[in-house]
C-alpha cells in the first residue's frame, strides 16, 4: 500500500481533493479506490461550467468490473475536467493523484474541512475496511 | 471465511484479490484482470477452477439415467472421453443447471456442474438417480486447473507424465482422458484452446507452481468472466435460471429433439415453447456509444418492448463494450440501453464476439 499525499483531503467515499492556488479544488479518486475498482475502462465527466451540489453524482468511473460514481464532496461549479481521460482512463489506474485526476471545481461556498478528512483520518478509516 | 481450494495460499502469495463465489474463496484477479484476459486470447493463463463440482455416475443403466436427466442426448457419446454441454433441467422446462458429461465408459459417466448450485444439483441428481440404481459420488478430493490459450497445451504438456503427454496433446476438442492420476480434458471456458486438468488436491499447488514457471499467466474469475462473454459462453445465474427454458437462453441448440421418444425432464413444456412465435430472442449486443453496459440494463426496442441485459461488460479484446440479452420477440437488430436514464444505441451482432483470438464481429 503507497503513502497517502500528505497534502491532500480525502471523503469516506475514496476521493482526494487538493486545493489549489486559484482557489479551485482538484478532485480524484485514491489508490485504494482504483485498486478495488481494477482496469478502468470509461469515464464519464460532466460539462465545463456544471453546477454541482456537495453529495450529488458528477461523474462516473467505470472499470471492466464495475461502474462507480464520483460525487461531489462540496458545493461548486466545473471548472476543468480531464480530457486525456477519454481515450486514457488506465491514468486513473497508474497516477491517481497525478494525471489521473478527474476534475476541478470553483466552491461556491470555500471548502468545510471539518466535513472531510485528513491523511490520518483516512489511513484509519483504510486500516478499519481491512480489518 | 469460505471454503479454500488446494491452491489458496498459492493466490495468496502471488497478491490475487480473493472474493466470495458461491463459498469459496476464490482470486478476483492477481493485479490486472486485462492483462490476463490477453494472456489468455494471446498466449496461456491458468484459473484454479478447483471449487467447480466433479460428480462422478456409475451403474450398469447410467447411460438411460442421463438420457432422462438431461436435454442434450448422451446417445451422441459413443468414442470413450467424448464430452457434450447440456442442460439439466426441471419438470417446467426452466434450467437447474448447465453441465458438461464425459462418457468414461459404460458404466461411467462424470459431469461437472456449477460451485454455486451444488447443494441442488447433487440433490436433484440423487432423487432422480434412484429409480436407475445408478450411484452418485462428489469427488471433492479433487481440485482442478484450466489452462487456456494458443499456447496453453503446449506450456502445460511437461506436467503430464511422459507415459500420457502424447496422448494428451493428441485430444480433439470436447474429449478427455485419465493420464495416471490426472484426468484431462481439451475444454474450456474462454473460447481459447486448452486443457482443464482435474488431479488429486494435494498435488494442486505444486501443479500450479509447475504452470507458473512454464510462463503461464494466473489468472482471476474477472478475467474468465470477460473471456466467457467474449466467446458468448453462458453464465448460470446471471443468462439463466430455474424461470428460464435454454430456448430463451440461446441454448436450443443443446436440445436433442430427436429421437422424439425420448423423455428427457423438460420435455414437454419445452416443446410447447418451441412453437410460441413470442418467446424471447437472446442475442449478442455491441454498444456503439461510449460507455459500458451492464447486467440487468434495461433494453428498449422502440414499438415492441422491453428486455434486459444478462451478462453485459467491458471487452477487452474489441475494445468496446459488449453484452448478452433477452429481449423481445420481433425482426430487428438495433435497440437502446437505459444507462443510468440515459439511453444507448446498441446493435444485434451474431455470437461469438471473439473465438481463438479473433474478433468475429463488425466493430
Amino acid at each position: 500500500m503507497s503513502e497517502l499525499p500528505g497534502d491532500l483531503l480525502y471523503t469516506n467515499d475514496h476521493e482526494w481533493l487538493r486545493r489549489e492556488d486559484d482557489g479551485s479544488v482538484t478532485i480524484g479518486v485514491t489508490d485504494h479506490a482504483q485498486a478495488a475498482l481494477g482496469d478502468l475502462v470509461y469515464v464519464e465527466l460532466p460539462e465545463v461550467g456544471q453546477d454541482v451540489q456537495s453529495g450529488g453524482d458528477m461523474a462516473v468511473v467505470e472499470s471492466v468490473k464495475a461502474a462507480s460514481d464520483v460525487y461531489a464532496p462540496i458545493d461548486g461549479t466545473v471548472v476543468a475536467v480531464n480530457e486525456e481521460l477519454a481515450d486514457d482512463p488506465e491514468r486513473i489506474n497508474a497516477d491517481p493523484y497525478g494525471d489521473g485526476w478527474i476534475l476541478k471545481l470553483q466552491p461556491t461556498d470555500g471548502v468545510d474541512e471539518s466535513a472531510l478528512m485528513s491523511p490520518d483520518d483516512y489511513q484509519a478509516l483504510l486500516d478499519e475496511e481491512d480489518a | 471465511m469460505g471454503k479454500k481450494t488446494p491452491k489458496h495460499h498459492k493466490h495468496v502469495e502471488a497478491g490475487a484479490r480473493i472474493v466470495d463465489f458461491g463459498g469459496w474463496d476464490m482470486p478476483l484477479h492477481y493485479g490486472s484482470q486485462k492483462e490476463e484476459h490477453h494472456a489468455v486470447r494471446q498466449n496461456a493463463g491458468m484459473f484454479d477452477v478447483s471449487h467447480m463440482t466433479i460428480v462422478d455416475l456409475n451403474g450398469e443403466r447410467v447411460r438411460d439415467f442421463l438420457r432422462h436427466l438431461l436435454a442434450n442426448d448422451v446417445a451422441k457419446l459413443a468414442d470413450a472421453g467424448k464430452a457434450l454441454y447440456t442442460c439439466m433441467l426441471n419438470e417446467d422446462g426452466g434450467v437447474i443447471d448447465d453441465l458438461i458429461v464425459y462418457f468414461m465408459h459404460e458404466s461411467w459417466f462424470r459431469v461437472v456442474v456449477n460451485a454455486a448450485t451444488r447443494d441442488k444439483d447433487l440433490a436433484w441428481i440423487c432423487e432422480q438417480a434412484a429409480a436407475y440404481d445408478v450411484v452418485v459420488s462428489e469427488r471433492e478430493e479433487l481440485a482442478m486447473i484450466a489452462v487456456q490459450g494458443p499456447q496453453a497445451r503446449e506450456l502445460a504438456a511437461p506436467c503430464i507424465s511422459d507415459e500420457w503427454r502424447q496422448a494428451a496433446l493428441d485430444l480433439k476438442p470436447f474429449y478427455g482422458m485419465e493420464a495416471g492420476d490426472l484426468f484431462v480434458a481439451r475444454t474450456g471456458y474462454t473460447g481459447e484452446d486448452g486443457w482443464e486438468i482435474v488431479m488429486p488436491a494435494a498435488k494442486a499447488a505444486p501443479m500450479w507452481d509447475q504452470l507458473l514457471a512454464a510462463g503461464i499467466v494466473p489468472c482471476g474469475l474477472a478475467a474468465r468472466d470477460t473471456l466467457r462473454l467474449e466467446a458468448a459462453m453462458n453464465l448460470y445465474g446471471s443468462d439463466m435460471d430455474e424461470t428460464i427454458s435454454p430456448l430463451e437462453a440461446g441454448l436450443g441448440w443443446t436440445i436433442a429433439w430427436e429421437p422424439a421418444d425420448r423423455d428427457f425432464i423438460g420435455r414437454g413444456p419445452l416443446e410447447t415453447m418451441r412453437e410460441d412465435t413470442t418467446r424471447r430472442r437472446f442475442v449478442g449486443l455491441l454498444l456503439e456509444d461510449e460507455g459500458v453496459v451492464r447486467n440487468h440494463q434495461r433494453i428498449v426496442v422502440e414499438g415492441i418492448g422491453d428486455g434486459e441485459i444478462t451478462s453485459g461488460g467491458y471487452s477487452p479484446t474489441i475494445g468496446r463494450s459488449i453484452a448478452l440479452a433477452r429481449v423481445p420477440a420481433g425482426e430487428y437488430d438495433r435497440a437502446q440501453v437505459d444507462v443510468r436514464g440515459k439511453l444507448l444505441n446498441v446493435r444485434i451482432v451474431k455470437t461469438p464476439f471473439v473465438r481463438n483470438g479473433q474478433i468475429r464481429i463488425d466493430v
